[in-house]
């Protein structure tokens, strides 16, 4: 008999989105408040009964397959915090959609069901299946606004690309399977230590299956050069889904990445397992990605765009939290995330609320913004702030954090790219702050978020202050996530 | 010394509980924003003079120290101490923020930002003075640049946002070398420690290689700060665009950060590394002299100047601090902060009362208009003096210090760096008095220039405080280099290691 009690917050979560389906097909008002309201209450739920069945795991046999570790119960809040505040700022979004409001919010809770399954994933299969789970719900998210062009396009192209890389990851997966005999994370560790050992090395077709794993994986988190489909759809999709992309996918691809090679293939970190080595491959995208995101960023005039490439950017610093491959370098990578989300689901709020009302996408329409509507104004300099990296803000101590962990690890060189590149990046968060402060122009926009909406800024101003200040609680349960790998 | 109360927490923080409470005021009350934050920069004022009076000088302790834990994770305390390096600039920065309040009481543009942010300025500028955690000091030294970036940005002149920005990422550019230099310090370390007091024992044993990378990224960071030739290029332009009472602010304070980073952190942390590049500092300090003097004398605009006066005399300490052999040196590059801060703080204020009244900082547009001015004439005239270093104001007595301990430190090697270096003084004097001749003496244009008035009370106000202490100074140094010879003394020898 199979303990399936681990799984239990993933299948109420589970159960929680079919009611929700339920509700909208049966209620007859056709709200979005309702469907909203027990969405948002079902993700705290789940979050309590994480809590409460944390740490044991599913098991096949004697293989573990679903494992609620400390590191995947860290990324389930970030995944959880993502999905609660995406669904927070949509209130505005949903109601002026024609049809299928409930199903929007069901969506999204099926595919946080798969992003919870992701990061506990220790079994091939079963992360691949979690990964579908996460991603098909988002593909017809994306495509939600049928009658913009852009939404469908979006949601077309993402549906397009991520086939493409899920059968890429597939094929990197089948041969990992070749090479070992096993789909369990922990036998394809051992299995590949005494392949190794008779072999004497694994040749250049590992190194193949390490490029395509790399690949699929990191499309997820558009890493450079498998970003090109993320300013697209994160522009067309509707913003609170933009915002969900860029927190929640990411985050549980960044899981998967951080199990898997800094896990799984640990020992093909350093440069002494060359041609079998992924370090290097990943420094050099690390690297690539920060370069190429920020200094694109700078030429964007839609600010859903700019976000995008700064999205791409903020993945290439967390890559070198991957490319650290310690203790450090996995609890940096999570709290990273973890700050990362406030200031960018605090940005991403700011724009939808804004676009509401004004109708426009475009950053110099923020000028003025000081004027009108300058509590609105703090909370985005603070998310700017905040992912530019500037103390004392949470996206600050993350930076700090990373860079640390790479130090430690020997790579200097990237930290010293990553920070000069976050000087260009501070360039373009700063535009945003000179339109709102500087420019002299008046802005005929006077907003009032409404209580859900305002509830997200809330907190994620607090939180893009409060772990930037206090950071000291989450750094400590940053530090546990590592605890269940092996360095 | 050990105080029943943390007066340095206080000293940080008043100028934030301010900025916080002036949010509560209604923003068209002008009046009562201005009096409630020169109300706050007084308190902290006051508190920097009750850390002055308590000092205990015989000693080169930290003092008034308070230790917390902050952030275990990452090795970081909040430490906060002083010694007689950080007192005379707390000091320094506690008045001249108050000055430069009441110089912005004209600000009428926006009026309850502007305050919120000038506080919050302070509150980071004190901040850097009093952390003696290399993480505290980081996020205080970056927390400026965000005020700092809207006052210039705000309130300046006509190329305020480029001025605003290029400042910004000028000063982020070199933080960064610092962040890498502290992060390879922390794990070189047996064990990793972010305290400065811990690091100064342990860094000097690194090997040579750690040394030196790390002393030339803080170089970087410090000197865009302070700002040394060839980093100076942000300079002109936020000083020139900045409001008043923010280049005064500039000049008078934030530029000593770069000097005082290299005293407090990469001087005595890293020997092996000044040795190794003391040279090309003194070089880079001499250059900084006479490319800042030269470039002064061709300045049309009279803000300008005084910008590249700074770049000249910041080019003395740079040549002080690679004497480092020598406490006349040091303790000259320590006069020459301060004394740079009282004349250069009141040569911006003077030009901000000129340019008020006649629109315009063009020296060619002026003359003769000391007779028609002649209190603000006699003060200009005064503060050009003291810039220039005549005896008997604060600038002779850090000049002949600083040039006495670098010829005793580079006269048996370089002795060409001390001579050219000497050559400067000739130069400030060309562009001073060429300022002074231009504008005060000659030809008075009635009609353009008939409708200036004198300096008024609460400007003569502002600079009274730093006109006597520029002579006082001048007149009697011992309490100053009393206050600092202990330190001093200490930190030569930990340089000389």
């Amino acid at each position: 008999m199979i303990n399936i009690t681990p799984l239990i917050p993933e299948l109420f979560l589970f159960v929680m989105a079919i009611v929700v389906l339920m509700l909208d097909l049966f209620s007859s008002r056709r709200t979005v408040t309702l469907p909203a309201y027990v969405s948002m209450f079902a993700l705290v739920v789940t979050g309590f009964l994480m809590f409460k069945y944390h740490g044991d795991a599913v098991r096949w046999g004697t293989q573990a397959i679903f494992i609620a570790d400390t590191f995947a119960t860290f990324f389930k809040i970030i995944i959880l915090g993502a999905a609660f505040l995406s669904i927070g700022m949509s209130f505005g979004t949903a109601e002026k959609m024609s049809h299928h409001r409930g199903e929007f919010f069901s969506l999204i809770l099926f595919s946080t069901v798969g992003m919870m399954f992701l990061v506990s994933a220790k079994e091939l299969i079963l992360l691949y299946v979690g990964l579908e789970l996460t991603t098909i719900p988002l593909f017809v998210l994306a495509a939600y606004q049928k009658t913009k062009q852009a939404s469908s396009e979006a949601g077309l192209k993402y549906l397009i690309i991520g086939a493409a890389s899920s059968a890429i990851l597939l094929f990197g997966f089948s041969i990992l399977y070749g090479f070992t005999g096993s789909t369990y994370l922990n036998q394809i560790t051992i299995n590949l230590s005494i392949f190794w050992l008779a072999y004497g090395g694994l040749g250049t077709t590992f190194t193949v299956a390490l490029m395509m794993m790399i690949a699929g994986l990191t499309f997820k988190l558009a890493i450079v050069p498998f970003h090109m489909w993320a300013p697209d759809v994160y522009e067309g999709a509707p913003t609170p889904i933009t915002a969900f992309l860029s927190i929640g996918s990411k985050a549980a691809g960044l899981a998967a990445i951080v199990r898997i090679f800094d896990g799984t293939l640990i020992a093909f970190a350093t440069d002494i397992m060359a041609p079998s080595n992924w370090g290097l491959m990943v420094a050099v995208l690390a690297a690539v990605t920060m370069i190429l995101g920020n200094i694109i960023a700078i030429r964007q005039t839609n600010i859903k765009r700019m976000l995008a490439y700064s999205s791409i950017a903020q993945a290439g610093y967390i890559m070198v939290g991957v490319v650290a491959a310690s203790q450090l370098g996995v609890a940096s990578t999570g709290f990273y995330m973890f700050a990362y989300m406030f200031a960018n689901m605090g940005a991403f709020a700011v724009v939808a609320i804004y676009a509401e009302k004004s109708g426009s996408e475009n950053i110099s329409d923020f000028a003025g913004l000081s004027k009108s509507s300058p509590v609105l104004a703090i909370l985005m300099t603070m998310f700017m702030l905040s992912l530019a990296g500037i103390p004392p803000m949470a996206g600050f101590m993350a930076k700090y954090y990373i860079f640390a962990a790479a130090i430690q690890a020997g790579y200097t060189w990237l930290v010293i790219l990553a920070l000069l590149t976050s000087v260009i990046s501070l360039y373009y968060y700063a535009n945003v702050i000179r339109l709102m402060y500087l420019v002299e122009g008046e802005n005929k926009y006077h907003i009032v978020p409404s209580f859900p909406a305002g509830m997200v800024l809330s907190i994620a101003g607090i939180g893009a202050v409060l772990f930037g200040i206090l950071p000291q609680s989450m750094l400590d349960l940053a530090i546990k996530t590592a605890a269940s790998f092996a360095f | 010394m050990t105080y029943s109360y943390p007066i340095l927490t206080y000293t940080i923080f008043v100028p934030l509980l301010g900025a916080v409470l002036l949010l509560f005021i209604d923003k068209e009350k002008h009046n009562a924003i201005r009096w409630t934050s020169a109300f706050f920069a007084f308190v902290t004022m006051i508190l920097t003079l009750v850390i002055l009076k308590d000092f205990d000088w015989t000693t080169s302790q930290m003092q008034f120290q308070e230790m917390h834990s902050w952030i275990p994770a990452i090795g970081a305390q909040y430490f906060l101490g002083v010694d007689g390096i950080s007192v005379p600039m707390l000091v320094l920065t506690g008045l001249l923020s108050l000055i430069a309040i009441v110089v912005s009481f004209n600000i009428t543009k926006r009026v309850k930002e502007y305050f919120v942010f000038f506080l919050l300025l302070e509150c980071g500028m004190i901040g850097v003075f009093a952390a003696l955690d290399f993480f505290l000091f980081y996020i205080f030294w970056e927390i400026m640049l965000v005020p700092m970036y809207f006052l210039i940005g705000i309130w300046g002149g006509p190329e305020r946002e480029y001025a605003a920005i290029k400042f910004f990422l000028y000063t982020l550019f070199g933080s960064i070398f610092m962040l890498v230099a502290i992060l390879v310090l922390y794990f070189a370390a047996p064990t990793p420690t972010l305290n400065m007091m811990e690091m100064t024992r342990i860094a000097p044993t690194y090997t040579s290689g750690i040394q030196i990378m790390t002393f030339a990224f803080f170089f970087i960071a410090f000197a865009i700060k302070v700002p040394v030739w060839p980093f100076h290029t942000w300079l002109p332009d936020a000083h020139v665009q900045a409001p008043t009472a923010i280049s005064i602010i500039l000049a008078a304070v934030l530029l000593k950060m770069g000097t005082y980073g290299m005293l407090r952190i990469s001087w005595p942390m890293l020997p092996e590394g000044l040795h190794y590049f003391s040279i090309p500092i003194a070089i880079l300090g001499v250059i900084a002299i006479i490319y800042g003097a030269l470039v002064s004398l061709a300045q049309k605009d009279l803000k300008k100047l005084v910008a590249y006066s700074s770049v000249s005399h910041m080019g003395y300490c740079m040549l002080a601090l690679a004497a480092y052999s020598s406490v006349e040196a040091i303790s000259g590059c320590m006069f020459q902060m301060v004394s740079h801060g009282l004349i250069t703080g009141a040569l911006f204020l003077l030009v901000g009362v000129l340019y008020d009244r006649a629109h315009t900082r063009e020296i060619a547009a002026f003359g003769g208009i000391g007779k028609k001015m002649p209190v603000y004439t006699a003060l200009m005239v005064m503060f050009g003096m003291a810039s220039l270093g005549l005896p008997g104001m604060s600038g002779f007595i850090s000049e002949f210090m600083i040039f006495m301990g670098s010829f005793r430190h580079f006269w048996a090697t370089h002795p060409s760096i001390v001579i050219i270096a000497v050559l400067g003084v000739v130069l400030t004097a060309a562009y001073i008095l060429r300022m002074v001749q231009r504008v005060f003496l000659g030809e008075f244009d009635q009609e353009r220039w008939g409708h200036l008035t004198e300096i008024n009370v609460r400007e003569t106000l502002c600079v009274a405080p730093l006109a006597v202490l520029t002579i006082l100074v001048g007149v009697y140094p011992k309490p100053l280099t009393d206050l600092m010879d202990a330190t001093l003394q200490n930190l030569v020898t930990l340089m000389a290691r």
